[in-house]
């Protein structure tokens, strides 16, 4: 019930998009339609849910303080969490890498359309992001921490979607003056969804 | 790439016709965190011009050895490393600015513009001209952060860089600072203003 409250509250309360404001590069880049927007959505997603528990073993069970006991008595007193920016980001790079060969193979079409955002999904701050917000909250177990990855991939994924449809709707029926089309009217719309979903902030779950 | 026109252009490009943030959208998340004042933009952008500068120059000078597979971790190893280097120079020798901004100086890991120009460019390009790119696309984004900031703590606080700017007698007459220009949504505002004007100015980038 914790783990499913916390699944729902990273979802809409702390919406990684409109909440804190991370992860926007690639998400009003690539929202031009539903589609690659969705692709986007579902790669961020599976990282989110893939790094986030790998980083918590790793903050848990060799950077924290006290954490190499399982070597032995003699680590105890080691602390390594200065390095843990650096692992954070080898590990996302190197899962990055991981997925953009997969993508390749089995959808040369998504690959294609998603262009050099997929390798910028290594430094998409809304991944590192999850794995620092890991690391702050403390979370008590690797099942907390996967669905708490799990709802800001989706919470991510739900904002792309939602703006892709309305980037598509504005794009086909809507006189939007000249210089602010495409890009223009995309910052103006994230705006005005970003103060729509500032209502979820003080919402207690 | 051999003649002098062709790095002034490099150079002076991403300044307008091609800036990194209002042209490529890359580096939004640190414009929308960083801009609610004047100087933690302007620090930011020097810090972001000096790491683009010069991970640019060692990603072009080892390109030919970087295997592909691997390319996106030695990138983020590269500019991790320089990253850590302007912490700790920032640290040492502007410590009240570097308290204000110790976060959003690791998220320039992060920060597209990097890995955006890195693969872009510096993977395909000799050193020299890898640097002028580094150094113009840093302007361009720190001009663009700088514009936002003017208007984000010129609107939201009535200070600039600090200093009151916005006359006691307009409070007295009943003037009040727009507490909404401090949060993160109105600097996407402010930036699709930035846009519209740009492009009001260069007709060939509007979009049909």
């Amino acid at each position: 019930m914790e783990n499913l409250n916390l699944f729902i509250r990273s979802i809409f309360v702390d919406n990684m998009v409109f909440a804190y404001f991370l992860g926007m590069c690639s998400f009003l880049a690539v929202s031009k339609n539903v589609k690659t927007a969705f692709g986007l959505g579902v790669a961020v997603t599976f990282m989110l849910v893939i790094t986030v528990p790998i980083n918590y073993l790793l903050q848990n069970y060799v950077l924290q303080a006290g954490a190499l006991t399982w070597l032995g008595p003699d680590y105890a007193g080691v602390d390594l969490s200065f390095l843990s920016l650096i692992m954070f980001i080898a590990v996302i790079a190197s899962m990055t890498q991981l997925v953009e060969m997969a993508v390749e193979k089995y959808s040369p079409s998504l690959y294609a359309s998603l262009g050099i955002f997929l390798p910028l999904i290594a430094v998409n701050c809304a991944i590192l992001g999850g794995s620092l917000f890991m690391q702050q909250r403390g979370f008590g177990s690797v099942w907390t921490a996967t669905c708490a990855g799990a709802g800001w991939g989706l919470g991510w994924l739900l904002a792309i979607v939602a703006i892709a449809a309305i980037r598509e709707r504005v794009a086909s029926y809507s006189n939007v003056p000249a210089p602010l089309r495409g890009i223009g009217i995309a910052f103006i719309i994230c705006a005005l969804m970003g103060i729509a979903f500032m209502s979820f902030l003080g919402i207690k779950i | 790439m051999a003649d002098k026109t062709s790095y002034k252009d490099i150079f002076f490009n991403p300044f307008s016709k091609d800036n990194p943030v209002i042209v490529q959208v890359l580096g939004i998340c640190s414009a929308l965190a960083v801009t609610a004042k004047m100087e933690p933009a302007l620090v930011m952008g020097i810090s972001v011009i000096a790491v683009l500068a010069f991970s640019n120059v060692i990603i072009s000078l080892l390109r030919n050895t970087i295997p592909t597979n691997i390319r996106i971790i030695v990138q983020l190893v590269v500019v991790a490393a320089l990253v850590i280097i302007v912490n700790q120079l920032l640290i040492a020798y502007a410590y009240d600015v570097s308290k204000q901004l110790s976060v959003f100086v690791s998220l320039i890991i992060t920060n597209c513009i990097l890995m955006g120009r890195l693969e872009a460019f510096a993977m395909g390009n000799k050193p020299w001209p890898a640097f002028l790119d580094g150094v113009g696309n840093g302007i361009g984004y720190a001009m663009v952060l700088l514009i936002v900031a003017f208007f984000r703590e010129l609107l939201g606080s009535g200070t600039l860089f600090g200093f009151q700017v916005v006359p006691q007698c307009f409070y007295d007459a009943g003037y009040a600072n727009n507490g909404l220009m401090i949060l993160p949504p109105m600097a996407l505002l402010v930036v699709a203003c930035i846009i519209w004007v740009h492009r009001s100015i260069n007709k060939d980038l509007q979009e049909k």
